[in-house]
């Protein structure tokens, strides 16, 4: 089924926005009806592409949300220099179209088959990816255990926060926020260094599977520190999205 | 301008290669460094995009689209899937 999955051409389509969800001052999630959609892994991507009137157009590629299975969905980050993110958070409504192409990927995806103990790294809007892996986890019954480390700037930017508050059985989710804190804030307050992950990730011995997605700087710290601390390079499957801020 | 990875083009190299390719394998023609295209280093706006070796640096990879064509040059590989 995966090989007939892989093999499938991808081709442009239109996608009809369902719901707008916003998530935080900058963040919307927009759930999609995708009336020829094959489902997707947890991990995925799908690319988007905005046509101006001259013709001109613009690609880029976003991390799906969902769960396989569940509706597709997207969550972006508006970027106030960015050529799609801002008509995607601030324009688009419930009943547009959006011209779409997906699934994409199969380096940065979760089945339950893979294992773990898992852990989690997001910088930012890097959670997106690894929420839909949580949701599959939880949807397909997996007892994997998991630990999330979430690096924000603050509070208010986490994304899926209500979500994150009370998380599945057998999910450890461990915040850090970078930029400040609210009142009487017990958490990590600072950048995701080798400390803090040496509190927080899996010991090697326990042959962990870590995913990793973010900001390239954010992803190149943690996971250079952890193939020090003896993560196999090989069970650290990282995602970079450059230097748009938000850890 | 900050590199991002080969996740970020793949559906450019599905067009391309008719395939995922996200998880093949490559082999970097001047150093010989063997990584999962996903590892790559992937420049999105130079002209075209352009893939390097996260090892040396070298090019490993081009794709320009012109109109509805897009021109690869794979020369900076030694092996690739």
């Amino acid at each position: 089924m995966a090989g007939t999955a892989l093999r499938r051409r991808l081709t442009w389509q239109i996608a009809t926005v369902s719901t707008v969800t916003v998530e935080t001052a900058s963040v919307r999630t927009l759930t999609l009806d995708v009336p020829d959609w094959p489902g997707h892994q947890a991990g995925q991507h799908l690319d988007i592409r905005l046509t101006d009137e001259d013709g001109y157009m613009a690609e880029r590629s976003y991390s799906i949300a969902s769960a396989p299975g569940e509706p597709v969905a997207i969550t972006v980050e508006r970027l106030d220099d960015g050529e799609v993110s801002p008509y995607l958070t601030d324009e688009l409504r419930a009943g547009d179209d959006l011209e779409l192409r997906g699934p994409i990927g199969g380096y940065f995806v979760w089945e339950p088959e893979d294992g773990g103990p898992l852990l989690l790294l997001a910088g930012g809007s890097g959670i997106v990816p690894l929420r839909s892996i949580l949701r599959h986890r939880e949807r397909t019954g997996s007892t994997v255990p998991v630990r999330l480390l979430y690096s924000s700037r603050t509070l208010s930017d986490v994304i899926y926060r209500a979500e994150f508050d009370q998380p599945a059985s057998g999910v450890e989710v461990i915040h850090t926020l970078t930029r400040s804190q609210p009142p009487g804030w017990s958490g990590y307050a600072r950048r995701v260094d080798t400390a803090l992950l040496t509190e927080v990730a899996w010991p090697a011995a326990a042959m962990p599977l870590a995913y990793a997605c973010g900001p390239t700087s954010f992803v190149e710290a943690v996971s250079q520190a952890l193939v020090q601390s003896g993560y196999p390079p090989e069970r650290v499957k990282t995602e970079r999205f450059g230097a748009t801020g938000g850890t | 301008m900050e590199a991002v990875d080969g996740n970020a083009i793949g559906g450019l190299l599905q067009e391309v290669f008719g395939t995922e390719m996200t998880g093949a394998a490559s082999v970097c023609g001047s150093c010989g460094a063997a990584r999962q295209v996903a590892e790559l280093a992937v420049y999105l706006r130079a002209p075209g995009t352009v893939v390097r070796c996260r090892s040396c640096e070298s090019v490993l990879m081009v794709f320009v689209k012109v109109h509805d064509m897009t021109c690869v040059d794979l020369l900076g590989l030694a092996a690739l899937g």
